[in-house]
């Protein structure tokens, strides 16, 4: 149990805060690595609090608990990232561990080695083969059915290639006095490459979209009472689903509609105002708001643009998301003049004369790249099948660099091997002597 | 008659079986049913190629015979790939046919303990499946504690020339007929294998005029770490290349099915690196010509090998095939090519030390075990001999990482894997290829074989020497930088060499590509080291990255070597473990985890449950 393993431990898509745990030797140097604070003399079953950094970007506001071992669930350093960004920023969190040197757990792992540290008893044990023989099973199914025709295509051409030339460099090698045989040279191996290598990173860049395409947006409106909220949410959804008037606090509950932008699933979230109140049935929907925002893939803040900006728009325009906000300016139609202190994307519309609502999903449109999602295509959508194609994509990359340093071909191959096993791994093939049989198929050689 | 050990057959596995379990102070005979074949090489003329050069390096290393006598007997030598990196190089020479045996029986006459006798051996003597000895086909009864068969392609084997099929070992040599059916009777699984070998033509027959020449290198090498150079390099043969033409493919069209192959007289499997001409043709029909390659057999007799045109046609169709060749118009072929079929046993029956799990104290090596070259086989043999002789003195076997020699892939193949056609080496079979050099196999290995007893002293010391001239060299490279004056300035300018921004120590600059240690030596005096050390230092430095990546997998992997797998675990007993895995572990009864994660239809699953039962039945480690 020499790596490190993580995964996102709390249900998926269920609750506010997800948690990732973190079990293995590295723990504490890989999340170290990631963290915005220093950790490594943090005292064991303590809690941090702290960002998650990518590149001096923060991904998410977390809370950290660090457990040292031996007094773990598996006996292992084990960190805990309490995350509260919502799914998509948490598989952000997950990917980036695993960009750092964490492996994915397999099902049950944690548990295995719980029992293989000597943590869990006999019984416990048993139990945990039949459930890693049961997850196993099914997530060898989901796997597979997850991945579409085109992408399976895409990756056995990409392999295919790669292949031939592995086996061609292989000739090269262990039969050099075949001088017959096409040599590849330094040239002709970038040549062939490049290519592979640019179709590799749209596969990278369709893994973001493939979320996006399987899993559709979610855009939680947010705002003071009454200032159109549901009637926004009505016109996009062309149907009276929220109860609209006058009075302020009519949203308690949710609610939800569906809507397709260019053939992307898109969850609209009408909430309630975010305000004090003393109603417990209205504070409830409040605190639900709140939710929705961290859960949401863009939050549309609605501002009155009749009523000078008070306290109460100033305290949510600070709060909401800076990095997935755009704001509607309501009521264009009796605006008053003001400066709105933002750097937020901003639409000016109405929702009586259905003025600004098209430029708005355009917005959302443009906002997520979404006309340049190949619907055609099934991409990547886990966060294993997005490690595995950023390992296949740095091994080729990382080919291509070396051989400009000028490391010999052969060498530059492990790279090609490298890229080829992940892409394998994605597919489910694993058969070791591909090159070989390859090798002989290919080429005429031999006494 | 009493011996620790015998030794059956005196092939390329038997005397290296035979000269290192001798060596290793056992009283050895080695069993021969022709003394003169001793050594023997019955295929092509040339020890090494691509990656078995780097076996023979590892033989040698580990105290084997098999490069001091190529470096005694070859008569034209080459590095091949020297131009490739550094993890793909590997020697191959043309060897002496008639030379490499007679400095071979030299070497095993003058090894103590050891004893030649001819004899064909048919049984062997078994109590309590353990084996107590060998029975000739006379009836002599010869006792020992252990015994390494290593019957090349003896075992029930016959020749086939288009539809004739003639029971009798390689060059009308006698078969053994009833060894591999004792085998048989003793539980193991016989295979049935089938290799071939081209026609061997007189040379004064052959009008060389219009052959394309090749030559040998024009720099010195050996194979043995412990012999410089023994030959003049500007006194080696030619070689010579030859092309297949539009006729010759005809001709071959034409007689298919006369042909041992298509016609469907044999039987056993052949190897897909050494196809017959006609599958050739075949196969690769849209190919205009093939490349073949005549080598002189020996500089005593009159003989060339014609490599690439192995056949299983009858004698007419290869006269007429030959004789399409350019250069060998009016060749007189003083040997017909032919197909050898042979028994052998399912590897997966032999652990990794080469002792069969059958039968106790029993080994095997060479093409019995389903491998096929000259240097796969001594790799083998050695193994064999070592692991008797441990086996004999009560001592844990020597097993060969994969991540530490070429043998050790080898074998863990065979062990782990089976074969389905005979198993030739191949850079691409080894993961940790970069780390498995032909420089570094004594760096590698012979602290393992000065372990376990296998080498002399003064090997072990040479190799100490050569280590600590290295950590010398590294510490000189680092302490000295390379200053940027008007004069060095201009010396790399005048050689392309981009100038440094400052003044870099010497082991920083090699990293760069352009520059080596050739060019190092410009500026700073290195002649208190060799080219062995200087060379071996340059690698590490110039690929030092890849070098680093490879040394991180291999850790990780040796980490599940470390995690054994009990001798007596019942396989049967483990709940929830896949049934084709089951059967797997059950029958090759993997060493440790690492093997077991290896063998195919073993999956990850497979492997946690493995585990989970290890430690409730075996306890804690």
């Amino acid at each position: 149990m020499e790596d490190t393993i993580c995964a996102i431990a709390t249900s998926l898509g269920v609750g506010a805060i997800s948690i990732i745990r973190i079990s293995g030797p590295q723990a504490i140097e890989i999340v170290n690595s990631i963290f915005s604070r220093d950790i490594r003399a943090m005292a064991s079953h303590t809690i941090k609090y702290g960002h998650i950094v990518s590149e001096n970007e923060q991904i998410d506001e977390v809370l950290l608990m660090l457990m040292k071992a031996p007094k773990t669930y598996t006996k292992e350093d084990i960190i805990e990232i309490n995350c509260h960004g919502g799914l998509n920023t948490t598989n952000k969190v997950l990917e980036l561990l695993l960009k750092n040197g964490c492996r994915l757990a397999e099902p049950g792992e944690f548990t295995k080695r719980a029992y293989l540290n000597g943590r869990i008893n006999l019984l416990e044990a048993e139990a945990v083969g039949e459930l890693i023989k049961a997850k196993s099973d099914s997530k060898r199914k989901l796997s597979l059915n997850q991945l579409g025709g085109n992408l399976t295509k895409k990756i056995v051409n990409i392999r295919d290639m790669l292949l031939s030339l592995m086996a061609n460099i292989e000739v090269n090698i262990d039969y050099p006095e075949y001088t017959d045989n096409l040599v590849i040279t330094k040239n002709l191996l970038k040549n062939k490459l490049t290519p592979i290598e640019q179709e590799l990173k749209s596969l990278v860049k369709g893994a973001k979209y493939g979320r996006i395409v399987n899993n559709g947006l979610k855009v939680a409106i947010v705002g003071k009472p009454n200032v159109g909220k549901s009637s926004i949410l009505n016109h996009l959804l062309d149907e009276e689903k929220a109860i609209v008037t006058d009075i302020a606090g009519t949203t308690r509950d949710i609610i939800e509609g569906t809507i397709s932008l260019n053939g992307i699933e898109v969850t609209l979230i009408d909430t309630a105002g975010i305000h004090e109140t003393d109603d417990v049935v209205e504070s409830l929907g409040v605190q639900k708001s709140k939710e929705s925002i961290s859960n949401a893939d863009v939050v549309l803040l609605v501002l009155d643009g009749a009523k000078p900006i008070d306290e109460e728009d100033a305290s949510l325009l600070n709060t909401v998301p800076k990095d997935k906000t755009i704001i509607f300016v309501n009521k264009n139609d009796s605006l008053i003049e003001q400066q709105i202190a933002t750097d937020l994307p901003i639409v000016f519309g109405n929702t009586k004369e259905l003025n600004g609502l098209d430029e708005l999903k355009n917005k959302l449109i443009e906002y997520f790249d979404i006309n340049n999602i190949n619907k055609d295509l099934t991409y990547l959508s886990n966060a294993r099948q997005t490690d595995l194609i950023n390992k296949a994509s740095t091994a080729l990359r990382d080919g291509l660099k070396n051989l400009d340093d000028g490391i010999p071909v052969d060498m530059i191959e492990s790279n090609l091997k490298s890229c080829f096993d992940y892409l394998g791994q994605i597919i489910g093939d694993t058969y070791d002597e591909a090159v070989i049989d390859r090798l002989f198929q290919d080429f005429c050689v031999g006494k | 008659m009493n011996y620790d050990i015998i030794v059956v057959g005196a092939g390329h596995a038997g005397c290296e079986a035979a000269h290192i379990s001798a060596f290793m102070g056992h009283k050895t005979l080695l069993l021969t049913s022709n003394i003169a074949n001793l050594a023997d090489m019955p295929c092509n003329p040339s020890i090494g190629g691509s990656a078995k050069g780097i076996i023979v390096r590892e033989i040698d290393a580990l105290g084997g015979l098999m490069g001091k006598v190529a470096d005694r007997s070859h008569f034209q030598i080459k590095m091949l790939n020297n131009s490739k990196g550094p993890a793909v190089r590997s020697l191959r020479a043309q060897a002496d046919k008639r030379i490499y045996p007679q400095v071979m029986r030299k070497y095993l006459d003058e090894t103590p303990n050891l004893e030649l006798r001819q004899g064909m051996v048919e049984d062997l003597i078994i109590e309590n499946a353990k084996v107590c000895g060998v029975i000739l086909d006379d009836g002599t009864k010869i006792n020992s504690k252990a015994v390494i068969l290593t019957t090349g392609t003896y075992l029930n084997a016959n020749i086939l020339i288009g539809s004739e099929n003639t029971p009798s070992g390689p060059h009308g040599e006698k078969r053994s007929n009833n060894l591999s059916f004792k085998l048989k009777e003793l539980g193991f699984n016989i295979k049935r294998l089938k290799t071939g070998t081209p026609q061997r033509i007189k040379a004064s027959s052959i009008d060389f005029s219009k052959l394309k020449p090749e030559l040998g290198d024009d720099e010195n090498w050996t194979f043995s770490f412990d012999n410089g150079p023994l030959y003049d390099k500007n006194d080696q043969q030619k070689c010579y290349l030859v092309y297949t033409n539009a006729k010759t493919h005809q001709i071959i069209k034409d007689n298919l099915k006369k042909s041992a192959m298509y016609g469907g007289y044999a039987t056993g499997v052949g190897p897909r690196y050494c196809p017959s001409i006609e599958d050739k043709i075949v196969r690769f029909a849209d190919k205009e010509r093939h490349q073949l390659f005549l080598e002189p057999e020996s500089l005593y007799y009159d003989e060339w090998y014609l490599q690439g045109f192995s056949t299983s046609m009858p004698r007419d169709v290869q006269e007429e095939m030959v004789h399409s060749l350019d250069g060998l118009e009016n060749a007189i072929i003083s040997k017909y090519a032919y197909a050898i079929e042979y028994d052998a046993i399912d590897p997966m029956q032999i652990n990794a030390s080469l002792e069969t799990k059958v039968i106790t104290n029993l080994f095997t090596a060479g093409q019995i075990n389903g491998t096929s070259g000259y240097e796969e086989a001594a790799g083998q043999g050695l193994i064999a001999g070592i692991n008797a002789s441990l086996k004999l003195e009560n001592k844990e076997p020597l097993i060969l990482k994969r991540s530490s020699a070429y043998i050790g892939v080898l074998i863990d193949d065979l062990v782990l894997k089976g074969i389905t056609d005979p198993y030739r080496m191949l850079t691409s079979r080894a993961e940790f290829r970069l780390l498995l050099r032909h420089d570094n196999a004594d760096i590698r290995l012979t602290p393992l074989a000065y372990e376990k007893g296998a080498i002399a002293e003064e090997k072990y010391t040479r190799l100490k020497d050569k280590l600590t001239n290295i950590a010398r060299l590294k510490e000189v490279l680092k302490t000295n930088h390379l200053k940027i004056t008007p004069e060095t300035k201009k010396f790399l300018e005048d050689n392309n060499i981009s100038v440094p921004a400052g003044n870099y120590s010497y082991d920083i600059l090699l990293k760069r590509p352009e520059f080596n240690m050739k060019i190092v030596e410009r500026f700073l005096d290195l002649s208190a080291f060799n080219e062995d050390v200087k060379n071996q230092v340059e690698i590490e430095y110039k690929y030092e990255g890849y070098i680093k990546n490879a040394l991180k997998e291999k850790e990780k992997l040796d980490k599940m070597e470390e995690k054994k797998i009990p001798g007596d675990i019942d396989y049967n007993k483990i709940k929830n473990m896949a049934s084709e895995a089951r059967q797997k572990l059950s029958i090759i009864r993997p060493l440790t985890i690492a093997g077991a994660s290896r063998i195919s239809g073993v999956n990850p699953t497979d492997i946690s449950i493995l585990l989970i039962y290890l430690k409730k039945e075996y306890g804690k480690k």
